[in-house]
């Protein structure tokens, strides 16, 4: 009972998304990034919806949503850290950030946190690379970082 | 007069309309150039980059199958660069290919080896994949995936989603993790696979291929107590002999029969036979619904669609689940005759149906999965046991060593083993509608149909979506009420044309009385079980075949066909009787689309 | 000695003057103005603005679109971030005048996912020129009218290449198309499409206050202008300078106050890496090809390091649909870091040397066409670093 209702509430939230884009194949991307931001990832119930609502099928959703690198289509911590791996930050110590985030949550880079509050992901140039290291969590920009800035940083996610 | 253009091909100079692509200006000029990625019944894709050329004026080379000519060109096409390209390529791709030659049923018919034999390919600098890396998914009834010989190339998510608007497979992933997916990677079973086989007979390797039943049919064969009964669908008899080396539209139907009871069946049928049995239930069927509607003004489903094509059946099921009651109840011929074979043969020869294994000839590979479907078993038995396709039975005959080309004819088997024209161009795509057409005009009006030679040409042809009419007049006494009245039919192979024709049924934008659907191109003639290669003019070659055939037989009428009358007197009393709705009619199952 | 500097959009530039003096113009006479200070793209590949506007006004649709390419994403580039967070209003006034010299009312930017912070200033931006009659209906008054749609990327560096944009902008996996027909005459939807760099549209309300003939003055001949360098790496004063098209790699590196320099990246991942002797070329499109990114290496750095960087970028930013690029790039990675274990034959090299240059002639599309560049320039540029460590060897049979 309880889940059918969740379900329910999942299809309301994904056609209302839908409907904004007023249900426009050329939309999708839009519309899978908010249903992204909004569940963290696009499950396979998600993505069944976005298809019966664009009339597409639903292999081409999950295509499209492999082939992005900011769209999940398995869940991924509540917030999502991304460090810069590409040169300049490399150049500029990216290795030290990674190892200090790595002993801070306990966790691999492409894992995520038991409690599921992190995942710690790498990425390629964020176009901080003259304030590097840099990294994304979420959407918020941070440079210029050392390892104990960089955890005080993640600590304010907690 | 269309804007023409000067172009010169290795020194081989020739006028081309404004906006043919590099490839159809060689391919005209006698000019080889291989591909891969193109397909000449798939949209362009320009991925695979074997067919690179080089350009006169352009800095990189230029994939002749989408580089549309659009000013005079100065073209090379084995230049120092195009052939240490075309290796290189062709070698990244080997390096990332299971390549056991020897164990894959494309062997010898296989895209990639052939290309690595035409450039001389000697060594893989790249490497070569020791060991499969994957899993071969075996989860459909129909179809076998094996991604360790994948190269990518994409022809298959064409077919399944541009071809047949199914989009079952998809490229999932970037850059080197790119996989052609199912929906997260669901066995192919789980997904909204109709069956059809397209994907097989466009696959350069050994990636896709179907469910091998030929042991079980071996096994079959050998065991003394097993009576085999083999039934050759109309469409195979076409098109087999390209496994055999002869060119597309040789029929051998009776060299066939020979070597079948060679390999060691028991008995040869003719699903020709059931194919006309198809019709007379049909047409009944048909004509009951039409006297519902007109007559009794009673809610019927019209307009009333074919279900011989089992790909089509699933496509229905999953795309279109609130028109099942539109499709006929009747079973394809496949499995009337699996189902006549159990009952009304069993009983003629006296033998435990239990002991009767039926194996049937199909050009499809949709035909397992159907075989395999809990509803086909009326009888207390399975209907039909093993499903082959053409390139299984030529690989089973190839085993004996049985030369078909060079055999004596024989005819069928009787009883079952005589069909009429009108059964036999159930191989082509029109083909039901045309038998259909000949029947049903002649109950209703006790005249042949209004065609020179009973040749209804308007439904025959290779266009995606036919239309026709056709008006009744001086009708007989019992058919009073279509009197002046017009039939109006239309026609669709391929799923990607019946998803146009379904999408004017649901708008009611489109008046259609019947129709007939066939999941694939061309018909059955161009199936998923049939010889590879594929492409419009082999479809046409073999569809000649199938017409010219019944333009020569006696019989081409289904209900001229003496033993249907007979099996009609002796077992199931009339059509659509209630012994007749038992054995040879069937129910569909609503399936989601996602 | 501190290079030529001189800048353009770095200067004051009074918001709607450039349109103003557009909308006194008729069509064609900007694209003629456009044409005349041959203005080049700032993306990267360099093509004539000019000649690209005109093919697109030319092109006959019932609808055009422009877009604004801010899928800033190649290696050591950031100078349209900036361009995105302090002068937006340059941007969208460039793109406002493209739209009304090819005769389009819709504009959309291709904003990268790594950007979305940038968005609220952006949506500020665009309603301030909207207050400003500058966007919307009725523009300063005439009957010309043009609005700009924010379109967010999802993560893929591909997409800055302007086809695989317009497959993203459609929804679709990012992936390059084929190409004619170029997007100028079928491209977003369908449509007659003018797909810019975000640099490129900020020049464009200058070069119609000031005139063609004072754009030209700046740059060279054939490289007109200046150009914003975003630089990084070993260097004392990173950031985004504005330089003259010309200035040599070593002016810049003076300006940016960088020493022991060894290596010089120039145009980012896919641009090329030069050493000393090098130094004194230009950085125009005739030359080195300027890209929007210079990265500095000192003589600390190893340069195998920074080339299986390079080619880790590569392999994971390739869309993987055309095979050269898709398995080339992990081939050479392959290739590099067998060098690192000491593993890799000269004649292997030779192999993978003739694999990359494979790659820039038969890639798709410029992604991959232009991924073997780093691999090429280092090992050609510092053969004996590579060589020297011992990581080539003779000994070891393929």
């Amino acid at each position: 009972m309880k889940l059918e209702s969740q379900t329910q509430n999942i299809a309301r939230a994904v056609k209302r998304v839908c409907d904004e884009y007023h249900s426009r194949r050329e939309k999708l991307l839009q519309i899978l990034e908010e249903l992204n931001e909004l569940y963290g990832y696009l499950s396979e119930y998600v993505m069944k919806e976005v298809a019966k609502n664009l009339d597409m099928q639903v292999s081409e959703i999950y295509g499209v949503a492999t082939f992005y690198s900011f769209l999940n289509t398995k869940p991924k911590g509540k917030n999502i850290i991304r460090l810069c791996q590409t040169v300049s930050c490399e150049l500029a110590g990216k290795q030290r950030i990674a190892n200090a985030l790595e002993n801070e949550l306990g966790i691999r880079f492409g894992e995520t946190t038991p409690d599921g509050m992190f995942s710690l992901e790498y990425t390629n140039c964020i176009g901080m690379c003259n304030q590097g290291p840099a990294m994304l969590i979420n959407d918020d920009v941070y440079y210029n970082l050392d390892p104990e800035k960089a955890v005080d940083i993640v600590e304010k996610y907690h | 007069m269309p804007n023409m253009l000067a172009v010169c091909i290795n020194g081989k100079e020739c006028e081309v309309e404004f906006g043919t692509t590099i490839l159809e200006a060689a391919r005209k000029m006698n000019i080889h150039i291989p591909t891969l990625c193109y397909h000449d019944d798939l949209c362009l894709s320009g991925i695979c980059r074997i067919c690179l050329v080089e350009v006169d004026g352009e800095k990189t080379l230029q994939a002749a199958c989408s580089a549309p000519i659009t000013r005079p060109l100065h073209i090379r096409t084995h230049t120092e660069k195009v052939r240490k390209a075309r290796r290189n390529i062709l070698e990244l791709m080997l390096s990332n290919h299971y390549g056991e030659c020897y164990t894959c049923f494309r062997n010898q018919n296989c895209e990639l080896q052939k290309l690595a034999k035409e450039y001389g390919v000697d060594s893989l600098r790249f490497g070569h994949v020791e060991l499969p890396r994957h899993t071969k998914d075996t989860s459909s009834r129909s179809i076998i995936r094996d991604m360790d010989k994948c190269i990518l190339c994409r022809r298959c998510v064409r077919t399944c989603h541009d071809f047949q608007g199914v989009g079952a497979l998809e490229a999932a992933f970037r850059g080197i993790d790119t996989e052609i997916q199912t929906f997260l990677d669901h066995p192919l079973g789980d997904a909204v696979c109709i069956n059809c086989g397209q994907c097989i007979n466009r696959c350069p390797t050994g990636a896709l291929r179907e469910r091998d039943r030929s042991d079980e049919v071996w096994n079959a064969i050998d065991d003394p107590q097993k009576i085999v009964v083999m039934q050759t669908a109309p469409a195979p008899r076409a098109s087999i002999g390209e496994e055999f080396g002869l060119p597309p539209g040789t029929s051998i139907t009776r060299k066939l029969n020979t070597a079948l009871k060679m390999v060691g069946f028991d008995y040869v049928f003719d699903t020709n036979f059931a194919a006309d049995l198809t019709i007379m239930e049909e047409g009944t069927e048909l004509l009951t619904r039409l006297k519902d509607f007109i007559v009794d003004k009673k809610p019927v489903s019209l307009p009333m669609i074919t279900s011989c094509s089992p790909g089509w059946v699933k496509y229905c099921e999953h795309y279109y689940p609130d028109y099942l009651p539109h499709l006929s109840t009747c079973k394809s011929p496949q499995q009337m005759f699996g189902s006549l074979i159990k009952t009304y043969f069993a009983q003629k020869i006296k033998v435990d149906p239990k002991n009767i294994m039926v194996v049937s000839l199909m050009p499809c590979v949709a035909k397992k999965y159907e075989s395999d479907r809990p509803e086909m078993s009326a009888s207390g038995f399975k209907d039909v046991d093993y499903a082959l396709t053409s390139r299984e039975l030529a690989q089973m005959i190839k085993e004996t060593g049985i030369r078909v080309t060079d055999l004596e004819d024989s005819d069928f088997d009787s009883p079952l083993g005589l069909g009429s024209g009108a059964g036999l161009i159930f191989g082509a795509t029109g083909g039901v509608m045309e038998a259909a057409i000949r029947t049903v005009y002649e109950i209703i009006t006790g005249e042949e149909v209004p065609f020179e030679n009973l040749n209804v040409i308007p439904v025959r042809g290779m266009d995606g979506i036919k239309e026709a009419e056709i008006s009744f007049q001086k009708t007989k006494e019992d058919w009073k009420f279509l009197e002046g009245k017009t039939l109006r039919v239309a026609i669709a192979h391929g799923t990607a044309n019946a998803k146009k024709i379904m999408d004017k049924v649901a708008s009611g934008e489109a008046q259609w009385h019947f129709i007939e659907i066939m999941a694939c191109p061309g018909g059955c003639l161009g199936g998923g079980g049939q010889p590879i290669p594929t492409n419009e003019n082999i479809r046409k070659a073999r569809a000649k075949a199938i017409y010219d055939e019944d333009s020569h037989l006696n019989i081409r009428k289904s209900h001229s066909n003496p033993q249907i009358q007979m099996l009609y007197n002796e077992f199931l009393d009339h059509p659509n009787s209630k012994k007749a709705h038992k054995l040879l009619h069937t129910t569909y199952t609503r399936r989601g689309k996602i | 000695m501190a290079g030529k500097r001189k800048q353009i959009l770095f200067s004051a530039l009074e918001p709607g003057l450039g349109l103003k003096k557009a909308l006194e113009h008729t069509q064609t006479e900007i694209i003629d103005i456009i044409k005349l200070s041959r203005l080049r793209g700032r993306g990267g590949a360099g093509f004539p603005t000019g000649l690209k506007w005109d093919l697109a006004y030319s092109a006959k649709a019932p609808k055009k679109f422009i877009v604004c390419n801010a899928d800033e994403g190649e290696p050591g580039t950031f100078k349209d971030r900036i361009l995105l967070n302090e002068h937006a209003k340059k941007i969208f006034e460039g793109m406002a005048i493209a739209g009304y010299a090819v005769g389009s009312q819709e504009g959309i930017i291709y904003l990268r996912a790594e950007y979305r912070y940038l968005r609220p200033v952006l949506v500020q931006a665009i309603d301030e020129l909207r207050k400003a009659h500058l966007l919307g209906k009725k523009i300063l008054g005439s009957d010309f009218q043009f609005d700009i749609d924010i379109h967010l990327g999802a993560g893929a560096y591909v997409c800055g290449e302007e086809t695989a944009l317009i497959e993203s902008l459609e929804g679709k996996r990012g992936e390059a198309r084929n190409k004619p027909p170029y997007p100028t005459e079928s491209g977003y939807m369908g449509y007659p499409t003018v797909v810019n760099n975000v640099e490129t549209f900020c020049y464009v309300p200058y070069i119609l206050i000031e005139g063609a003939a004072w754009f030209q003055k700046f740059g060279t001949f054939e490289s007109t202008g200046s150009k914003l360098f975003s630089i990084s790496g070993d260097v004392k004063k990173p950031g985004v300078y504005e330089l003259e098209m010309g200035t040599t790699v070593r002016q810049v590196l003076n300006l940016v106050e960088a020493s022991d320099t060894k290596a010089v990246q120039v145009g980012g991942a896919s641009g090329i890496c030069v050493a000393e002797k090098d130094f004194d070329k230009p950085l125009a499109f005739e030359s080195l090809p300027p890209g929007g990114s210079i990265i500095v290496f000192n003589r600390s750095r190893d340069m195998l390091n920074v080339l299986k960087n390079f080619m880790e970028f590569f392999v994971e930013e390739s869309c993987g649909q055309c095979t050269p690029c898709r398995e080339g790039t992990f081939r050479l990675l392959e290739g590099v870091k067998l060098m690192e274990q000491g593993q890799c034959s000269i004649h292997y090299l030779r192999v993978l040397r003739e694999l990359a240059e494979t790659m820039k002639i038969s890639s798709k599309c410029g992604l991959g066409q232009m991924a073997p560049n780093p691999f090429l320039s280092i090992i050609d540029n510092f053969k004996g670093e590579i060589l020297a460590r011992d990581r080539v060897t003779d000994s070891i049979p393929l």
